[in-house]
């Protein structure tokens, strides 16, 4: 066990990816009661995005330049992308049966996933992302490796960031009304289709920091990005109590030390031998998932749905 | 007597349903005017169509001199007119002091808003003793006279209570119908809806009586509440 920082450490950083990208989710899931399927292509797009950015600066611009404008890209295409899937794809169908825009959600992800590899130049394989170079800090026994550094600082100011706007400003308790009872929302006078608008954009600009944080700790992106990512995203946000935005980052965490921790320890369980290792992390996301849906089917920061009535 | 809001042959469906078919009403400046009648008559829906949250069929509505059916419903309380919805709905997770501020949502005047939040709690003192508590926790009369004050944020011209003594301690419903009179007095103009049509009825100065989508009976509160076929139908008399 003498490498327990590390594997804390690493179940830290990924942990907060997760997170960032649940907030989408949960914040969606929270207005409209929608699983918001093509969020992972939200993120996939915002890597591309980003990427671009990159590209189309001169060559030899430092990183510390860079990554800003390609932060600026990245989060202006996420955002864009997810306010023209709300409009054109969900809002026609916000008063249809649940499992329509679900299945608009699933057929959305595929066509962007569709759409970079046909048209993105050479993305048919995994495109190269710039890493921030340079060796790994050493804190004690740990390691951290530069591009981390960009999550460890963003992703704690986003959260602060989204908890001043829902709970200071006006839009952001408009946007809490709208969560929990959007007709009465109507009737304060708040105009709650661009509430819902805000929430797609919000979870979209945090999708995007995710991208630019999974492109510089992968150093590639690739047109299939978001599926795993998505996926993992969603269960955290399940995990942490979906609607609740605290819970999406504490689902995050919860999930990116759990993974870090079965890969690092279990093989060394009597008789879990066979199950060590990074080949079965994505097996021990899932089945915390599902302990936690026995165990506490609200998630860990959820309320309960007699709460909602 | 200058009508503030005129209904005129109002229809709403639901799908293939019609639940309001062609009602015309008034309600007058300064009055107290009561919908009454028994579950399923519509007059949920007409409150929830002059606010906007749903679309009539046809028919107008005029409100203030101002045509409302095609106005949205986030729009229709800047207009004045404002509506304390059938079952409460409170923002269960969010403070009384919250809830009572979302009412002024559309207002800037910091010390106005202040100053209505008093009056509030001077309307209701156990709302004032319990701001900071989630509204979700309170009791269900505690939660009407949230309603009620919310709604009163945002100085309404008329102010539309649907069935406030629902499901309320007979108590609790004295104090709800003390309250309208006494916002009567104040010059507030309400559209009251109460299966209780006794009570309703007793403080209102005019009264339509709904039936599956359709007023039969039209009349002063006090006509309405001697009528014969209202104490059969409404009051338990035989």
């Amino acid at each position: 066990m003498h490498d327990l920082p590390q594997q804390l450490a690493n179940g830290l950083i990924l942990g907060a990816l997760y997170g960032l990208v649940a907030i989408g989710y949960t914040m969606v899931y929270g207005i409209v009661q929608l699983i918001n399927f093509a969020h992972g292509e939200i993120v996939m797009v915002g890597g591309f995005g980003a990427l671009t950015a990159y590209l189309a600066l001169p060559g030899g611009t430092t990183l510390w330049l860079a990554l800003p404008l390609m932060l600026i890209a990245g989060i202006l295409v996420s955002t864009l992308t997810a306010v023209a899937a709300e409009r054109f794809a969900y809002r026609p169908l916000r008063s249809a049966p649940r499992l329509a825009p679900l299945i608009t959600a699933i057929g959305l992800s595929i066509a962007l996933q569709q759409l970079v590899f046909a048209f993105y130049p050479d993305a048919k394989k995994a495109r190269v992302f710039p890493k921030i170079p340079g060796d790994p800090f050493e804190i004690g026994s740990v390691a951290i490796q530069r591009s981390d550094i960009f999550l460890i600082i963003a992703a704690p100011l986003c959260m602060l960031a989204l908890g001043w706007f829902v709970t200071r400003t006006r839009s952001g308790r408009a946007m809490q009304a709208t969560s929990q009872d959007p007709d009465t929302a109507k009737l304060m006078g708040i105009d709650t289709d661009r509430i819902i608008v805000m929430a797609f954009a919000i979870g979209a600009a945090f999708a995007a920091v995710a991208a630019v944080a999974y492109g510089l700790r992968s150093g590639q992106v690739d047109f299939r990005m978001g599926f795993l990512l998505g996926l993992k995203a969603f269960t955290a946000a399940v995990l942490g109590g979906i609607g609740n935005i605290y819970g999406a980052m504490l689902g995050g965490i919860t999930l990116g030390l759990a993974e870090a921790l079965a890969t690092g320890y279990i093989q060394h369980l009597p008789g879990m031998h066979l199950f060590g290792g990074g080949a079965w992390k994505d097996v021990w996301a899932f089945v915390l998932l599902i302990v936690v849906l026995l165990v506490r089917p609200q998630g860990l920061l959820g309320e309960r749905v007699a709460d909602r009535a | 007597m200058t009508a503030l809001l005129e209904v005129q042959d109002l229809r709403v469906s639901y799908g293939k349903i019609e639940a309001v078919k062609g009602i015309s009403f008034t309600v007058n400046q300064g009055e107290v005017t009561t919908l009454i009648g028994t579950n399923g008559a519509g007059k949920t829906t007409t409150l929830r169509t002059l606010s906007g949250l749903l679309k009539p069929t046809a028919g107008t509505i005029t409100f203030d001199g101002q045509a409302l059916s095609t106005v949205p419903a986030h729009k229709i309380v800047a207009l004045g007119l404002a509506h304390s919805p059938e079952g409460r709905h409170i923002f269960p997770r969010m403070t009384i002091e919250e809830n009572l501020l979302l009412g002024a949502f559309l207002r800037n005047d910091t010390d106005g808003i202040t100053k209505d939040v008093e009056r509030a709690y001077g309307l209701f003192p156990i709302l004032g003793e319990r701001r900071k508590q989630a509204a979700g926790t309170l009791s269900g009369g505690e939660q009407q006279m949230l309603a009620m004050g919310r709604a009163l944020m945002s100085r309404p011209k008329l102010l539309m209570l649907d069935e406030p003594s629902m499901g309320l301690s007979p108590l609790m419903m004295q104090k709800i119908m003390a309250t309208i009179v006494e916002l009567r007095a104040d010059g507030t103009t309400i559209l009251l809806v109460e299966q209780n049509a006794q009570a309703a009825l007793s403080l209102s100065d005019r009264g339509y009586v709904m039936e599956t989508g359709s007023i039969v009976l039209q009349g002063t509160g006090a006509d309405l509440l001697h009528d014969e076929s209202v104490r059969k139908a409404y009051l338990g008399e035989d």
